[in-house]
Parts: C-alpha cells; sequence; structure tokens
C-alpha cells in the first residue's frame, strides 16, 4: 500500500511539473500571445484590450498560480486559433486515438510477444538471428517511414485498405499497424531475454525431469513468469504512444489528438500543443499507475504492503 | 565483468604472440582481448554496421565532393513538362524533388545534418547523464536523492511531445534541434551511471585508494569516472539512433531543421502529398534514416554484449 501511495504521490508530483514547464514555456515564448489571439492587422488597442482579458498583464506569480488554479480544474486555456476551449477539443479527440492506442497495443502483443517466444525456444538458430533482425529493424525505423511505406503498398498499390481517414475496422488496420511494429521490437527482444532466463531456473529443470511435456513446461511453467515484464511495458506504452500518434494521425489522417498537434504546429496554436502536453504526462501517469495495480494480480509474489 | 580496461593483460600477451606471423593489430583483436571482443569482430553483421557507420561519416564530411550536383539548386530540367517531380535517371540517380532539386546530392548532405545533431545531441545528453548520474551516487545525501528524484520526474515526461512542444515554440533551428535532443535523452543513463557509480563505490581499490588518503576528487576523477567508460561508449552509440530518429521526426513535423537545408526527414515531409506520384521522395530518405539507426543500434549492441552482457537497455 505504501508503495502504491508513493506512486500515486509521485504521479502528482509529474503533473505539477509539467504544469511548471508548460507555463514556463508559455512565458518564454518568443512571440506576444495577445498578438496571435488578435492577428496581425488588429490594432494596438485591441491587443492591449486581449493582453487584459487574458490576464497577461499581472505579475508573473499571480498569473501562475491563476493557471494553476485553471488546470486543477481541468480549464487549459483557449485555443488561439478556434475560439473553444482546450479541454474540450482534447475530450473530444481523446476516444479516436485511444481507440488507436488499444488497437496499437493489440499489435504489439500479437507480433511481439510470439516472435519472442519463438526466437528463445531455439537460441542461436536461424530463426532466432531473422527475428531479432527484425525486431531491431522494427525499432529503427521511424514511424512516418514506415507508415508512408505501409498506405503506399497496401492502400494504393495493392488498395487492400483505404488511404486514409477513420471510421470503420478496415481504416485502423495500418495506422494501428504502424503504431504496433516499433513496440512489438521491443517486446520481442524482452520476451525473449525474460524466457531465456526462466527455462533456466531450476523449477523448469524439475517439470522436465519428472516428464512433463516440453509444450506444457513452456505454456504452464515458464510462459507465465516470462510474459510478466509485459505489464510494464503496456503501461508505459501509454505514454510513448502520446508521442508516437501525432506522427501516426498525421501521416493517416486520423482525426485524434495527435492529428489536433499537427494541426496546432502549423499555425503555432500553444495552447493547443501545450494542453497536449500536459494530457500526455496525465497519460503517463495513470498507464504506469494501471501497471502497478495490474502486477499483484497478474503475480500473486508482488503485494503492496 | 569488465573487460573493457585491458591495459594490464596487454604487454605480457603481446610477447606471447609475436611469433604467430599474424599482424599486430589482428592479434590483439583475435587473440589479445577477451573472447567476447572476438565474437565482436567476427559478428558479420555488427561489421556490416560498422562498414555503413563509416561509409555514412565519410558521405558527411566529404558531402561538397561527393555530390555530384549543387544540392539547393533548382534544375530547369529536373521538372517534367508538367512540373512533376523526375524518377531516378541517369542524370538524377536518385530523382528530382517537388522544386527540380536533385534528391541525390540532398541526401548525401542530409547526412551531416542527421550525424551532427545525433552525435552532438547524443555526446551533449551522454555528458548530462554521466554528470547527474555520478554526482548522484557519488555525493550521495539530499543532493543524490534530490537528483535522482528529478530524474525520476523526467521519466515520466512525454519526450516526443516535449520535444515538439519547445521545438515549436523555440523557433526550430539545427542546434535547437540538438539542445532538445539532449535534454530530453539523458535520463535513463544517469539511472544506470547512478547504480554503477553505488556499485563502483563500494569495490575494493576505490576503499583502498581512500584508506591511503585520496582526496574525493582524486578518487572521482581516477578510480570511479573510468569504471563508467564502457557504459558511456555503449549509450554514446546506441543513443545516436535515437538522437536520429528523433531528429528525423521533429523535421518530418516540420519542427526540426528547417528548408532549405536538406534533412532526411525534411525531405519526407515536403514531399509527403504527393508519395504515391513519387515514391522515391519517400523511399530514398526513409532507407537512410533506417540504415543509419539500425547501423547504431547494432553496433551499439555489439559493443554492449563485448564490453558489459548485464547492461540492460530502457526504451526512449
Amino acid at each position: 500500500m505504501r508503495l502504491l501511495l508513493e506512486r500515486i504521490f509521485q504521479g502528482i508530483l509529474v503533473l505539477l511539473a509539467v504544469s511548471v514547464l508548460t507555463f514556463g514555456l508559455a512565458v518564454l515564448l518568443p512571440a506576444d500571445p495577445a498578438r496571435m489571439v488578435a492577428g496581425p492587422s488588429a490594432s494596438v488597442q485591441t491587443v492591449n484590450n486581449i493582453r487584459h482579458e487574458l490576464g497577461l498583464d499581472k505579475p508573473i506569480l499571480e498569473q501562475f498560480v491563476i493557471y494553476l488554479g485553471k488546470v486543477l480544474r481541468g480549464d487549459l486555456g483557449r485555443s488561439y486559433k478556434q475560439s473553444v476551449n482546450v479541454t474540450e477539443l482534447l475530450l473530444s479527440r481523446l476516444p479516436a486515438t485511444l481507440e488507436l492506442m488499444l488497437a496499437g497495443i493489440l499489435f504489439e502483443l500479437l507480433l511481439g510477444v510470439p516472435a519472442g517466444i519463438l526466437a528463445a525456444l531455439r537460441p542461436g538458430s536461424f530463426l532466432d538471428r531473422g527475428l531479432m533482425m527484425l525486431s531491431f529493424a522494427g525499432v529503427s525505423v521511424p514511424q512516418f517511414v514506415l507508415g508512408l511505406s505501409l498506405l503506399y503498398v497496401f492502400a494504393f498499390k495493392f488498395p487492400i485498405f483505404p488511404l486514409g481517414g477513420f471510421g470503420t475496422l478496415a481504416h485502423i488496420i495500418l495506422p494501428a499497424l504502424t503504431l504496433g511494429i516499433s513496440g512489438a521490437g521491443w517486446y520481442a527482444r524482452v520476451v525473449r531475454s525474460e524466457m531465456l532466463e526462466v527455462l533456466g531456473q531450476d523449477y523448469v529443470r524439475t517439470a522436465t525431469a519428472k516428464g512433463v511435456l516440453r509444450s506444457k513446461v513452456i505454456t504452464n511453467h515458464a510462459l507465465k513468469n516470462a510474459l510478466l515484464p509485459v505489464i510494464g511495458m503496456i503501461g508505459s506504452d501509454i505514454g510513448v504512444f502520446m508521442g508516437g500518434v501525432v506522427v501516426v494521425e498525421s501521416v493517416f489522417g486520423w482525426a485524434g489528438v495527435g492529428k489536433l498537434v499537427w494541426d496546432a504546429i502549423r499555425v503555432v496554436d500553444i495552447p493547443v500543443i501545450l494542453g497536449v502536453v500536459q494530457l500526455g504526462a496525465v497519460m503517463i501517469v495513470i498507464g504506469n499507475l494501471l501497471a502497478d495495480l495490474a502486477y499483484p494480480l497478474a503475480d500473486p509474489r508482488v503485494r503492496y504492503g | 565483468m569488465n573487460n573493457f580496461d585491458t591495459r594490464d593483460s596487454i604487454p605480457g600477451k603481446l610477447e606471447r604472440m609475436t611469433d604467430t606471423g599474424l599482424p599486430l593489430t589482428r592479434q590483439l583483436q583475435t587473440r589479445g582481448l577477451a573472447p567476447r571482443w572476438k565474437r565482436f569482430w567476427r559478428d558479420p553483421l555488427v561489421m556490416l554496421a560498422l562498414l555503413t557507420v563509416v561509409v555514412l561519416t565519410l558521405m558527411a564530411v566529404f558531402a561538397p565532393q561527393l555530390a555530384p550536383k549543387n544540392p539547393d539548386l533548382n534544375f530547369p530540367e529536373g521538372l517534367s513538362d508538367a512540373g512533376a517531380p523526375i524518377a531516378p535517371n541517369s542524370s538524377f540517380w536518385f530523382g528530382t524533388d517537388l522544386l527540380g532539386r536533385d534528391l541525390f546530392s540532398r541526401i548525401i548532405y542530409g547526412a551531416r545534418v542527421s550525424l551532427l545533431i545525433g552525435v552532438l545531441a547524443n555526446g551533449a545528453a551522454v555528458l548530462i547523464g554521466v554528470f547527474v548520474g555520478l554526482i548522484a551516487g557519488f555525493v550521495g545525501g539530499i543532493v543524490g536523492t534530490l537528483l535522482m528524484r528529478f530524474t525520476d520526474l523526467m521519466t515520466a515526461f512525454p519526450v516526443l511531445l516535449l520535444a515538439i512542444a519547445l521545438t515549436a515554440i523555440l523557433k526550430p533551428s539545427l542546434w535547437i534541434v540538438a539542445l532538445v535532443i539532449a535534454l530530453l535523452n539523458w535520463v535513463s543513463l544517469a539511472r544506470v551511471v547512478y547504480g554503477q557509480v553505488l556499485g563502483l563505490k563500494s569495490r575494493e581499490y576505490v576503499t583502498a585508494a581512500e584508506s591511503l588518503g585520496a582526496s574525493q576528487t582524486r578518487v572521482l576523477l581516477r578510480h570511479v569516472l573510468p569504471g563508467l567508460l564502457p557504459t558511456a561508449v555503449v549509450w554514446g552509440t546506441l543513443g545516436i539512433s535515437t538522437s536520429v530518429m528523433l531528429e528525423a521526426t521533429l523535421s518530418f513535423l516540420g519542427v526540426g531543421v528547417q528548408p532549405p537545408t536538406p534533412s532526411w526527414g525534411g525531405i519526407i515531409n515536403e514531399s509527403q502529398s504527393y508519395f504515391t506520384l513519387a515514391p522515391w521522395l519517400v523511399a530514398f530518405p526513409g532507407i537512410m534514416i533506417l540504415l543509419t539507426a539500425l547501423s547504431f543500434n547494432l553496433l551499439g549492441e555489439g559493443l554492449r554484449e563485448a564490453i558489459d552482457p548485464s547492461a540492460k537497455r530502457t526504451r526512449f
């Protein structure tokens, strides 16, 4: 319990730190936010009015307290370009992104875990080396290159999947695969090394010695323990994916949070960009907490007490 | 465990080996060093990766001599009559881009940007990581706790998102990109170094040096720091691949290196909407990024296996 509380406390600290950081960035901004809201053709009077409305003429410390109070109430400010609250904007886009992330995690597991197990069963074999080489390629290919290649082959040359957009099941396959492949490389490597370690342990040898079938030894004895680190990896994936979706959603035109950032970069819509950074931090904290909560369920030896 | 420091073993072995007739360097590689190094030099994949890294470096250094054409020149014959980019041919080996510029020359110059940022940013990240981990582990106490708490905080930051926000806000340029990558990439190394320093501090030779009256600075610089060299070398290699990919991604998103400076990610960004018509504009820079990242990864992993098989790498 103590450890769990510590993690929650740490999570709150992270969120606070990210708030300080995003506030600092907004202050350090070379461009004048009031001018950005008003547009380039507005008069000095209008800009000054907007500056007063936004509270930008108050002392920095007071601005920060107001900002923090707003963030705590879930108010991330207004978008410069669309007169919408950033929180509303994020919440309207979040479901599409979560859907994509979930599908991405599914692909990671489907590709990475079997690859890692297969490689570990015959270490040093041709299959092992091939799979590990693939996993290296998977972690070394940038997602935008992979995404565009998949689009070119499976949507343009051989029109199996749509070229972009979202809605149906066919739309989600390629972006989720893009998101999943680089992660699958890591999964394969971790599962392989865990499997190798577990397969060398005494209880596995005991099981083999008392005549348990090899397939049973692997599924019942070895796999259970070798897959434990995967829980933590899924937890941290949620955070890693928050960066990945910016690339993948812009390549595939997936209308989620990532596409929102991509569009915001183009028009330098700072509140939206900073809002997504904060959302990313929240997701990382939640992901790690979920993994912490899942560990004792999967492994009775782990107890927070 | 630590076979990187071979200074004391080489002279004795040299005497025993001089009659084998092989060149001296070759003997050192295959017989004088630990068996793990033998595997390093004989692993075809690692050697291929090393070769690629050497070629890429030469490409970056001698870009003006190697590029057949001016990378920034818009060639009138580089566009079709309809104004479309031209597919690879005998004059433009990799084809041309949307402005009729020679893609092959731009790719060669792009190696400069990628490697410069990869090496610079990662070098700085390694320095920061070693410094933070070393101070936290060696000094300990409140300073150490605070430093490691800060590092823990950093691991929970959305790295790519922060990089995007930082570069988008701070007028993107080559130096800003390198700085941002350096500031975000030191975190995992600091944790590894911290753990190692704690281990090194309790080693007999450190205790011996301390009991002989060596100053803290001397112990730190002469006895603890050299022990961190293997880790720094491995991360210095592996991290380049992370930095190169991060730069490419930022440039692809338009917040990295700005045109007209040719960067691989930037070339793809410029031509993304035409990739079905001109797939070479995505394929060639994409292959280059993949090759670079893969080579540094393979080389770093090879070094890791040769130097320290127990070290684990965390995800960026």
